[in-house]
């Protein structure tokens, strides 16, 4: 069997949004800084684990080319990303804080630390395809708003194979492309939804070629080559840009490690099906682009690997930091305005319950 | 005369039904806020099938008030959305049982995105629901869902009882920043009631009203079962039973103190509402005055509900809703309850 990354074939993107000029050395340099470090903290997040720092991680091994090549493809002072719980490397691409975003997996609060508003990156979202729908009203809502001289803002949606089982996703697309709403559905099928292969999972065999039955343009990529995934997500978000509507993209590539730390792939993978089917691993690929193209040296890998690890010590000094909220803000930001029953229950909790 | 004429003039008293009042309350909503926009299924072109929407498309135009497609979880993911890019959506459900599609998005998206975000992303969203029994309508048009979305925490919920009330309390939750669920009693929809358009004094919209004094005991409602109670009080007037009438209004957060103001001078509580029996609303409010009360009760809270049963076709609603001569019966108990 070939690896899965290589079932990339579908293209209906008109070729007007196509990016003239591909990304620079120095641009080139940067990708592969960001891919190693979102691995490099990757891994350690797994090993924060294993050493008690943090309860639970959700890995994105192999995936660091999908996550990075997209992050890297949106506009940060306009556009909003709609993460799930896997996307750290969106995060780490996106300037979103790497502290206060491991916070939610510190069990410090539910949607992280971080300013949603100001990073522009909605809050952890733990139900699987529960964020979908808001990509697409708030991308609705940059078309009320009307499009400034640089074209609209837009929403980018994450989902997963699983997820696009779920009937919110069907619904998502369908008021996406009735409204025309500048929206990218960025699909990362890595092959597993926690035990089920997407051959069990995508009746059809790919969430991008039911674009078509919405009327709407989609790309499917090699989700394991970050430059096919930059490219594919800048012609997308032109695209919605532009106001000719929403896009999927659906980056195929693959979960090389567990679900979660708690998960055991042994229980219904191999680790040859893991070889098989996983390919080249997509920073190694990139290594080998900027190598013949005489971009970088091996002196530059070793540097920038040598850096992401700094910067993953630097995090794990921060999260380790990390102390609990005090407990009265489980109460504080139930609403903007507080009602009196809250109220009493919240004094009650302070008699009989502080113990500052 | 002309005295007279000023008089009327700034103090308009409307003689509108509440589907009318709730009509102008979503105009000069629309009016008065830039950033409110109404969408659901039918409520451009048709006007909803209430006619709750009738005119706004074409007042507002078709980017202020607009057809969604028939998908109820899609309608409330893209109100969260829309609140999220800084809008004030005012989506509507169609009937109550259609907003069972959307309770995941209420209830794990809607109601949690303030707490989430901690308090960077309010959702001021304010879902209208055609609400409860009373109009012989097929399955799923005749649900209370009020204990369900009361039990959510970051919702709040309110039900009018009368034109004035819904073209107020309308307002007031539009113009709240928390996420309030509006449910609209459908079987009151076509009564006409004075509306005073003025309202001194917002804060006069918070908590429940006495619809109706008496000293021998309350009944306790929201919605259609108020104008319901305020005839058995009428009746029971007529044997010398004087009974309070309490509009418990907004049903999260239950005004406690109102309940306690009331029960603890009447000494005697009926609680009375649609939804089934078990678990339903007046649960809460049967604890809640036992809790403010047990000294002063003379008798345990008695409760007249719907029953544990899916709600019926229209031919036995009427045996369902609580009617008359069971709410008389429930007042009949308290009033006849003697310490074992
Ligand atoms: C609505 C919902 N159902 C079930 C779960 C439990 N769950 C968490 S992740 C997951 C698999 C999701 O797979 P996919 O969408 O492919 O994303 P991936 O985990 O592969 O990144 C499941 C079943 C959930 N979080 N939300
Ligand atoms: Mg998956």
């Amino acid at each position: 069997m070939a690896p899965r990354a290589l079932a990339a074939t579908l293209d209906t993107l008109p070729s007007s949004s196509a990016d003239a000029a591909g990304p620079g050395h120095d641009e080139l340099r940067d990708l592969y800084r960001m891919l190693s470090n979102v691995r490099q903290l990757d891994r350690d997040a797994v090993a924060w684990q294993r050493q008690g720092l943090i309860p639970g991680y959700a890995p994105m091994l192999g995936q660091e080319a999908a996550q990075v090549g997209a992050g890297a493809a949106v506009d940060r002072s306009r556009d909003f990303v709609f993460p799930t719980y896997r996307e750290m490397g969106v995060a780490y691409t996106f300037g979103v804080n790497m502290v206060e975003y491991m916070s939610t997996h510190k069990a410090i609060w539910h949607g992280g630390l971080y300013d949603s508003v100001a990073t522009r990156f909605a809050p952890f979202q733990a139900v699987v395809g529960g964020s979908v729908l808001h990509a697409v009203g708030w991308a609705h809502g940059q078309t009320l708003n009307g499009a400034s001289a640089g074209g609209l803002g837009v929403g980018l949606a994450f989902l997963g194979d699983g997820a696009s089982s779920q009937g919110d996703v069907h619904e998502a697309m369908n008021f996406a492309a009735i409204l025309k709403a500048p929206v990218i559905f960025f699909v990362q099928n890595n092959g597993w939804a926690i035990s089920v292969p997407t051959e069990q999972q995508v009746a059809g065999g790919s969430v991008a070629a039911r674009a078509a039955g919405y009327g709407m343009a989609a790309v499917r990529v090699d989700g394991n080559d970050v430059l096919a995934v930059l490219e594919a997500t800048r012609r997308a978000v032109a695209h919605a840009r532009a106001g000719l509507g929403p896009v999927v993209v659906e980056a195929m590539t693959y979960r090389r490690g567990p679900h979660s730390t708690s998960d055991d792939p042994g229980r219904y993978r191999t680790l040859d099906d893991e070889k098989i089917d996983g390919g080249e691993d997509p920073l190694s690929r990139f290594r080998a682009v900027l190598l013949a193209r005489g971009v970088a040296d091996e002196a530059f890998f070793a540097e920038a690997d040598a850096q992401a690890q700094h910067q993953a010590n630097d995090i794990r000094a921060g999260v380790v930091a990390l102390t609990s909220r005090p407990g009265s803000e489980m109460f504080d930001f139930v609403f903007q305005e507080s009602t009196p029953t809250l109220g009493a229950q919240a004094r009650q909790w302070r008699e009989e319950s502080e113990h500052v | 005369m002309s005295e007279i004429l000023e008089l009327v003039r700034q103090t308009p008293l409307l003689q509108l039904s509440m589907q009318q009042a709730i009509n102008r309350a979503l105009g000069e909503i629309l009016e008065d806020d830039d950033r409110a926009l109404i969408f659901g299924e039918d409520v451009g072109v048709l006007g909803g099938v209430f006619r709750v929407t009738d005119g706004l498309q074409q007042r507002f135009g078709a980017n202020r008030v607009f057809d969604t497609p028939l998908a109820e979880s899609g309608i409330l993911g893209t109100a969260i959305g829309l609140a999220m890019a800084g809008f004030h959506p005012i989506p509507e459900v169609q009937f109550d049982g259609f907003a069972y599609p959307a309770v995941n998005q209420i209830i794990t998206q809607l109601a949690r995105m303030n707490y989430r975000s901690r308090g960077r992303l309010p959702m001021p969203v304010t879902l209208r629901v055609p609400s409860f029994g009373g109009i012989r309508a097929p399955e799923h048009h005749g649900e209370s869902l009020e204990s369900l979305f009361a039990h959510v925490p970051g919702l709040k919920v309110v039900s009018p009882s009368n034109p004035q009330q819904a073209y107020h309390l309308l307002k007031k939750a539009a113009s709240m920043p928390d996420p309030v669920i509006f449910m609209e009693p459908k079987a009151r929809y076509w009564n006409k009631g004075e509306v005073d358009l003025a309202v001194e004094d917002t804060s006069s919209l918070e908590g429940s009203v006495i619809a109706r004094s008496g000293k021998h005991a309350t009944l306790i409602a929201w919605g259609a079962m108020v104008s319901r109670c305020l005839q058995v009080a009428e009746l029971a007037a007529e044997d010398g039973i004087e009974l309070e009438v309490l509009d418990l209004r907004w049903l999260k957060p239950i005004d406690e103190a109102g309940l306690a103001a009331s029960v603890s001078r009447t000494r005697r509580a009926i609680v009375v509402h649609e939804g089934p029996h078990t678990a339903g609303l007046g649960a809460e409010v049967a604890a809640l005055v036992s809790q403010s009360c047990f000294d002063s009760l003379r008798a345990p809270v008695e409760r007249v509900t719907g029953f544990d049963v899916p709600y019926p076709s229209g031919d036995l609603e009427d045996e369902y809703i609580p009617n008359i001569d069971r709410i008389l019966f429930g007042v009949q108990r308290v009033l006849e309850y003697r310490r074992g």
